[in-house]
């Protein structure tokens, strides 16, 4: 184990037990206005303090804990699930035209700036949790593609996979029985970045208002709430601030542990 | 080298064809008319057949598309739904806002940039090292638009260095311009230049591996001079793609802090367009955005394989 191991899955776990014991406790109910007790500050009744409306910060940040990490999860998802497939098949059948398909489709995917095309998912087919999860997905599906592809690709000139053919099993076989194995640490690694990058891109959808609706808290639209009151009470943009750079340095930590823990030799340096 | 050009001269020319396609049909599978929106529930159906033609709207799919496209080709973008003015001006009128800013955050990012990554990289393992290290992890984690509100905090609200919004026009002189542009462009740069700042590292640490790096030390150059000399250059490939990239990273990203800043740029314009349902506006202005990404791979593609002839025999 090394210390960004330890570190990352520490910061990561605070967050993912939040979301889940906001299921069923939290200080306070996170919709609940108490008008005479807006505005309060860090400590006191409320520990993290109350908005505008008086509503519990901590208890809103447990819940919209639930809102980030369940759109960055189900992002990573969609890109995984149609990623790796298509990965998998395009190295499968390296050089043909089928190949060349998938990867300019994953170019063209690519040269689109993701959050432009989000805000345009978002805006038109209506703001909702649903439509971010697929605008973040949608560019999660090149990222596993190309990773899967490469890592594939190298795997299909090794001797083992020789063996395997000469066994007389099938590509699709060979892929799923012996590449996919062979790929997973590295496409776990990678699953823990975009899970950090998912959590950025709700936080910035859900600011500009493209992300969930109310009455569903979630940190980026709490940071909108806070905007034109920062002067008078900073403490409602600091603290869903915190929560998302801490949730998403401990995502990142852990990827980097994780990739030295799983395989030393895979010391792709990361940007 | 002319082959290579023409190569990617051509599969410049199919993205740009295919990303276009994909915009038009995503503004043309969104629900809700322009035509009955502009006139809002109460219109006879007279007035928005009209309208509709005014508009262009009942022409089949296949000739609006290629109007559409054959207009972007000769700079005429259409007109505006609701402002009725010429699309090309409303985009000329706020790229003044969003270029400087997507420049200005660049160069910003790559002066802090490159020597913290230089740093890091000749005091690699040791403090220093790890140190700017910890700092480009966080900056990779901070999301802009509230970084953005941190920078307001401290230097608009408690020190009153810089007015919190807004844009002052560059008629008032480039200093105000740039001024006012400050707080936005340091926001975008940091996240950037943290990420720069490891490729920069990485790279360099690379290279220092190289034979030619120990010849080098071999011949007598201090390892500063031959860092200076055979190392920066070398690992600067790398770099290139990545500030490639950013730019239009930075022109992107300028939607969501455009909106923290109250900037008259593109992102307000696209904001403003989608509420108001002017997808004319919308639509072209997400082209544009996209023709900057593609060409500007392209041209760091052409600048790669100008430098390093290998990489031409590759597709």
């Amino acid at each position: 184990m090394n210390r960004n191991l330890i570190i990352g899955a520490a910061l990561t776990g605070v967050f993912i037990l939040a979301a889940l014991v906001s299921f069923i406790w939290t200080p306070f109910d996170h919709t609940a206005m108490d008008i005479p007790n807006k505005l309060q500050g860090i400590g006191g009744e409320h520990i993290l303090g109350t908005d505008h409306f008086g509503r519990d910060i901590l208890s809103m940040i447990m819940v919209g804990a639930r809102t980030s990490i369940a759109v960055a999860l189900v992002a990573v998802g969609i890109g995984m699930g149609l990623g790796i497939p298509l990965g998998l098949w395009a190295a499968a059948r390296r050089g043909s035209w089928l190949d060349e398909v998938i990867m300019r489709g994953n170019d063209l995917i690519f040269a689109f700036p993701s959050l432009v095309i989000a805000i345009l998912i978002t805006a038109i087919f209506g703001a909702s949790a649903i439509n971010a999860i697929i605008a973040i997905g949608i560019f999660n599906i090149p990222v596993f593609a190309r990773i899967t592809r490469g890592a594939a690709l190298s795997l299909w000139e090794r001797e083992f996979i020789l063996a395997a053919r000469v066994a007389g099993k099938s590509a699709t076989r060979i892929s799923v029985e012996h590449i996919l194995p062979n790929v997973t640490n590295l496409l776990i690694v990678q699953g823990t970045i975009q899970f950090s990058l998912g959590i950025l891109a709700e936080a910035g959808l859900s600011y500009v208002g493209l992300g969930a609706q109310p009455p569903t808290p979630s940190w980026g639209r709490m940071l909108a709430d806070a905007q034109t009151l920062v002067s008078i009470a900073p403490h409602m943009a600091l603290i869903p601030g915190f929560a998302i750079i801490l949730t998403v340095l401990g995502l990142n930590l852990m990827g980097d542990g994780l990739r030295d823990y799983l395989d030393p030799r895979l010391r792709v340096t990361r940007i | 080298m002319l082959r290579y050009t023409i190569k990617r001269l051509i599969s410049l020319c199919v993205s740009l064809a295919v990303a276009s396609l994909v915009i038009f049909t995503v503004i043309e599978i969104a629900p809700g008319d322009p035509a009955s929106f502009m006139l809002g529930i109460n219109a006879q159906p007279e007035t928005l057949a009209a309208l509709r033609t005014e508009l262009g709207l009942d022409a089949s799919k296949v000739e609006r598309y290629l109007s559409w496209v054959g207009g972007l080709l000769t700079g005429d973008f259409g007109t505006s739904y609701t402002y009725r003015t010429p699309v090309a001006d409303m985009i000329a009128a706020r790229l003044w806002v969003s270029l400087p800013l997507a420049l200005y955050a660049l160069a910003l990012s790559t002066l802090i940039a490159f020597p913290a990554g230089i740093y890091a990289a000749s005091r690699r393992g040791r403090a220093g090292d790890l140190g700017v290290m910890g700092a480009t992890q966080l900056g990779v984690a901070v999301p802009n638009f509230w970084f953005a509100m941190m920078l307001v905090l401290i230097f608009s609200i408690n020190l009153r260095w810089f007015s919190a919004g807004g844009f002052v026009g560059w008629d008032k002189g480039l200093w105000a311009g740039l001024h006012a542009l400050t707080l936005p462009a340091i926001a975008l740069a940091l996240p950037q230049a943290a990420i720069l700042a490891r490729v920069m590292r990485s790279a360099l640490l690379d290279v220092l591996g190289e034979d030619y790096m120990r010849t080098a030390r071999a011949k007598g150059l201090t390892a500063r001079q031959a860092l200076w000399r055979h190392g920066l250059r070398n690992a600067l490939i790398p770099v290139l793609t990545i500030i490639g990239l950013q730019f239009s990273f930075l022109l992107a990203g300028g939607i969501i802090i455009e909106q923290v800043f109250y900037l008259p740029g593109l992102g307000r314009l696209v904001f403003q367009s989608i509420s108001a349902r002017d997808l004319i506006v919308v639509e072209s202005v997400v082209m544009l955005l996209v023709f900057s990404v593609i060409v500007v791979n392209f041209l760091v593609d052409l600048a790669y394989a100008a430098v390093d002839p290998r990489l031409r025999s590759r597709t």
